[in-house]
Order: structure tokens, then sequence, then C-alpha cells
């Protein structure tokens, strides 16, 4: 029996109330994530279950029980204040998924300040604007990692710490660094938490647009009762399951449901530290007995690619329950995982922004291959028209996904940017900035976005972010960043570039062009193919028409151009 | 370690390895590792093509095949 029971029942008289009771909170009371994904689970006695299963390069493992979650996060914690970090004070973390991550980020919640998870990947520009937008106080990194942060030191003066856990002593520390090691600090059997409220905020993860710098997303620590809710009714984890979520924890899948909704639940989790290859994931799941699998559609199309006969020589019996978030998962991938796992990949569509999940498949449901799902109980969605904002009627009409505003782990604000934050409000309907359309059963379907972001692989790509850092290659003249289809990443980004006098196109400076964005933004954000033209499409008032490129490249109708300047 | 593997080896060095502490040999594992991940898998092998003067089929770039210098050197050597 799933834990959700029947979606139909559940949505009768729901109220976020029950989720409230199970978490035992009343209004007003204290809420702490961090003390909820650790001395809660040991205060109910399962202080002695395994929490943590790390796997890093070479087989290393590493065993978190839940009373050691709770020391090491109290440690860090006070470690962190003893530096004289306080509430709301922003502390990045800055790493790979080592375990210092998600005991960090527990740590950082339980001293009230907010935590500030930034994808290890990024380069040193990408770092910079996030931490210049947050001013952020402190950030916790690796001595991987920490070159990039001394390429922009400088620039910082309000980042007082830079904290390195893995310092081997073999180069000498510069200004601002400090040295934590978890494994030789004292561990903090009694440690005060900081006594957040609902209200109180807790993770600021940034999310790119269309224009403008990234937004940090603010959200607070009343997120729990959704994120609590949704692991238990969508993701069904259950009391002896060994839950998988691949997501990173530098974006908001890897915090929501790879840190906040598993361990508030009491469930065992596993990561795996390494890059992406089919047989070392399935190895792991076999190893390790993942009974609940949470990935992304570019990874499970790279499984597909990978083929069927390669799922046969492991033995994978142990998962009954798979789900995917990131980017819309393509019926053909929701077929093959039933065909070869024995069970369906069910999706689930949310956003950095909700915080929690929105329109989702749930166990029990009948599946539609291809469909977002339904609304999550308590969740009020639909889709409205694109000029009106009243809600479509009609099944089958195509419109904007829009969700009354109101649900527990709803951004409070972009940081520092009210002004966006009320533009994604009209009617009375928040909207994500995709479409969809609504069939006569009441199943999303999604249609596309909504504007120029780029989903790759499941991440969102500022296509003026990529078109800024190449207008600082030297050889760049003007720039404009279209998504390109494909195969496995739904999309990749391109670049139409015109190159400036004494410079010649060819592949030995497209290469150049292709790394210095991989190095100053990050991996994701680099185009996978840059095409040279002598100029850009662009209207009479010399604005770049974008949507004209996109259109060539997804072949479609290029539309109106009669406010185009020249033909290209 | 022939000209090809001193090349490739040198090549991701200076281009992916973050730690400059870490070594790397031409065994070395570069995706499964998370030294190169899959993105960025993608200049690796317009560095090799355009190095090499070939072209290597989408399909025949895959993470096993690219996952560390030794394979790569193997797998260049199909085209050349």
């Amino acid at each position: 029996m799933s834990n959700i029971g029947s979606y139909d029942e559940r949505i009768k008289d729901f109220s976020w109330a029950l989720s409230e009771k199970e978490l035992e909170y009343r209004d007003g009371d204290v809420i702490n994530i961090g003390w909820y994904c650790s001395d809660r689970i040991c205060q109910q006695g399962n202080g002695d279950k395994p929490a943590l299963i790390w796997e890093g390069l070479g087989g290393v493992e590493k065993r978190y029980t839940f009373n050691d979650v709770r020391l090491a996060s109290n440690t860090i914690g006070h470690f962190l204040r003893g530096l004289g970090i306080s509430a709301e004070d922003r502390v990045c973390l800055f790493m790979d998924k080592i375990p210092e991550l998600y005991l960090g980020f527990l740590g950082v919640l339980k001293i009230g300040a907010i935590a500030q998870p930034l994808f290890s990947a990024f380069g040193d520009e990408s770092l910079y604007v996030r931490l210049e937008n947050a001013r952020t106080k402190a950030i916790i990194t690796q001595r991987k990692h920490v070159g990039k942060v001394r390429k922009i030191v400088e620039k910082m003066p309000w980042l007082e710490h830079i904290i390195i856990v893995d310092h081997d002593g073999k180069k000498e520390l510069k200004e601002r660094e400090t040295v934590f090691s978890l494994e030789n600090a004292d561990p903090v059997e009694q440690f005060e938490i900081h006594p957040t409220t609902a209200e109180s905020p807790s993770v600021l993860h940034y999310t790119s647009g269309t224009t403008g710098q990234p937004k940090g997303v603010k959200h607070v620590h009343y997120s729990l009762i959704s994120q609590y809710l949704t692991a238990r009714w969508v993701l069904d984890l259950q009391d002896g399951d060994i839950y998988w979520c691949t997501a990173d924890p530098g974006w908001v899948t890897g915090t929501s449901y790879g840190i906040i909704g598993p361990w508030s639940l009491g469930i065992t989790q596993c990561v795996l530290d390494t890059g992406f290859s089919p047989d070392s994931w399935y190895k792991f799941i076999q190893k390790n007995r993942v009974t609940v699998w949470y990935s992304a559609p570019t990874a499970i199309r790279s499984l597909m690619k990978a083929g069927s006969e390669k799922v046969k020589e492991y033995d994978l019996s142990s998962l009954r329950h798979l789900a995917s978030v990131g980017e819309p998962l393509n019926a053909e991938a929701v077929i093959w995982s039933e065909k070869v796992f024995g069970r369906p990949f069910l999706d689930t569509y949310w956003q950095t922004e909700t915080g929690s999940m929105m329109l989702t498949n749930f166990p029990g449901m009948k599946v539609k291959p291809g469909s977002m799902g339904k609304p999550f109980p308590g969740i009020i969605a639909t889709v409205v028209d694109v000029d009106t904002f009243e809600p479509i009627a009609e099944p089958g009409k195509v419109g904007l996904i829009a969700f009354k505003p109101g649900w527990p782990a709803m951004m409070r604000t972009y940081w520092n940017n009210e002004e966006t934050y009320n533009s994604k409000f009209i009617n009375g309907w928040y909207l994500p900035g995709d479409r969809a359309h609504i069939d006569n059963e009441g199943y999303f379907w999604f249609t596309g976005r909504d504007d120029d972001v780029i989903n790759t692989g499941g991440h969102l790509v500022s296509p003026f972010e990529v078109e800024s850092a190449l207008l600082e290659h030297e050889a760049v003249a003007e720039s404009a960043v279209v998504a390109k289809p494909d195969e496995v990443n739904m999309e990749v980004v391109k670049a139409f570039v015109t190159l400036k006098p004494g410079f010649e196109p060819g592949p030995d400076l497209e290469l150049k062009i292709m790394n210095f964005i991989r190095k100053k933004l990050s991996p994701l954000a680099m185009p996978q193919e840059i095409e040279y033209v002598d100029n850009l499409p662009k209207t009479r008032s010399g604005k770049i028409m974008r949507r004209l490129l996109h259109a060539r490249e997804w072949g479609e109708e290029i539309g109106d151009t009669s406010t185009l300047e020249d033909d290209e | 370690m022939d000209e090809m593997q001193k090349m490739v080896l040198e090549y991701v060095i200076d281009e992916y390895l973050e730690d400059e502490d870490e070594e790397l040999t031409v065994d070395t594992p570069l995706i499964s590792g998370g030294i190169v991940d899959s993105f960025s898998m993608v200049s690796l092998k317009r560095f090799l093509e355009n190095k090499y003067n070939i072209s290597i089929p989408d399909d025949k770039a895959t993470p096993e095949a690219f996952d560390s210098v030794n394979k790569i050197c193997a797998l260049v050597k199909e085209f050349i």
C-alpha cells in the first residue's frame, strides 16, 4: 500500500494541517529544518538508523547514522558561530556531493543562517555574481575549488571567511581562509539551535531568467511542511527504504528532496559522488539495494542509450518506486523504464521557486506516459490564457501554467529583487513560465517554456548570461544565444557570434570560445555549437531577435518579421 | 607513453583538472571520476577532432569511450 492511498480521497478536504500534525508543529512554534532532519529523528529513537551512505571515487564509502548527522551538524554550526556567523547571514556551500555538503547544510540552518548552495562546477564569474547578490559572509568549500574563490576574493570585501574542509597543509592558507576538518573536530553533543520560526529564511537558491542576473530564490523554514508531505506521498518513502536522489544539492532538487524530504522522514539515503556512467549507476543501485530512485530525464535517456541489455547485467530487483524531475519526461522514457525496471519513472513538475512538487504522477494513479500528472493535494493549478490570464476551461487548449499562491514551500521573494518577484504574479496567479494544456481527465501536458531560458539537462541557463560572457572574449563582437534541440539533454546552448576585425572563424577559435565560457560560467552554459555569422538579426531599434534564431534551430515558423532591421 | 597519450594527458590536465594536487595518469577515470562531465566532454571531443583532423561519430563518443586518456587514444586511432 502506498503512503498516499487514494489520490481522489486525499484531495477531498485536504489541509496542510495534516503535515503540521505529523510533524507535531503548531502555529507559532519554533521550526528549524536542521533540528527536524536530525535531532527529532534521534528523539524518536532512530539515532542508530543509517541516514547517509556515501560513496566517492574508487569505491570509498562513508556511513553516518542520524545521531552522527545530529552531532556533525551541531559541530559545524558551533564552528560557524565561533567565526561570528549569526542568524540570517548567508553561508555559501560550494562543494561536490561530499558528506560535508549535506551535514554543513543542516549546520548552517541550525544557527539560523541562510544556506546558499551553489553548483561546484560553476566558474568564477558565475560564483561571483551569486555571492555579490547575496553579500555572502562565508563560503564553505574544498581545496579543489578554492582557486576559483581566490580569483574573485579581492572584489568581495563582505566575504569574511573562506572555510576549506579538506585542507592537507601542503599549501599556505591565504587571507580570510580557515580550515575546518569534521574528522578532527570535537563532536558537539549539546547545541543550542537557533529558534527560527515559520517565516525565518532558510535557503537561498539561484535560478536563471531570460534577462538580468540570476535571481536568489528565498525560502523559509516553513517549506518543510510541503517538502515532508510531498516526499511521503509522491516519493512514497517508507521506513525500510533506501533512497537515492541523484540531484546535486547545488540545485533545489538536491536540497528539497536530497536532504530535507527524506531526512525529515527519517529515511536512509545514499549518495554517489562520482561522474555518470550507466555501469557505475547500476552497480550503485545493486550494491546498496536502492528501493526508491529519484532522477532526471537526461540521465534516464542516457541510460536508454546504453541499452536494455546493460540493465540485465545487474540485479536491480530492489527498486520499487521511480520518479523523475528537471524537464519533461518523454513518453518513450516512461515506457522504456517500465519495460526494463518493471515500473515506470513517474514525472514530477516543480521548480526552484515552488520549493516542492506541484504537478505529479502519484503511486497507484493511472500513468499517461509523457504527462506531467495532476496537482498535489492542496495545490490549485490551471492553465491561463496568455492574454487575459483567465483560466482556460477547454481541454487540450494550451495556456500558461498557473498556481494559486499559498502553499508552504512557495518562495517568499527574490533576494534584493522584489520587482521581478512581483512580476511573477498576475491576476492572482503565480506563473512559473511554462506552457501546458490539460486533458479531459485533468492531466497536465507540458508544451514548452514561455521565455528564452534554456533548459539543458534539467538546469536553466540564461541566454543573457552567456551572451554577456561571450562579449568578454577578445574575438567576439556580438552574440546571440538560443536553445538547440538535443536528444539526451532536451536542449543545449547554441551561440551565434560575429567576430571583431582581425579574427578568422574556424574550429580552433570555436573551441577556445567554448572553453572560455565553460571556465567562466559552467559546463552547462558552454555552447555546444558556435555558428559564425556576418550579422545578427535585429529589430530596427537594434535589439537582437533571438526568436528568429530559435525558430530556425527548431524548424518552426519564423512569424512576424516586420520589425526586422534587415535580412541576415 | 606515446606522443598522442602525452598530448591528450596534458590537455586534460590544463583544461579540466581543478585540483592542482591531483595526479592524473593515462588510466585515471575521467568521466566516472568526475574530472570531465558529460557537457565538457563535447569540448574534449572537439579538441580531438580539431587536433587529429577526424570526425568522431556521436554514437562512438560515449562516457565509457572517454573515461581515460588511454581509452580516448584508442578511440582516436580508430578514425585516423
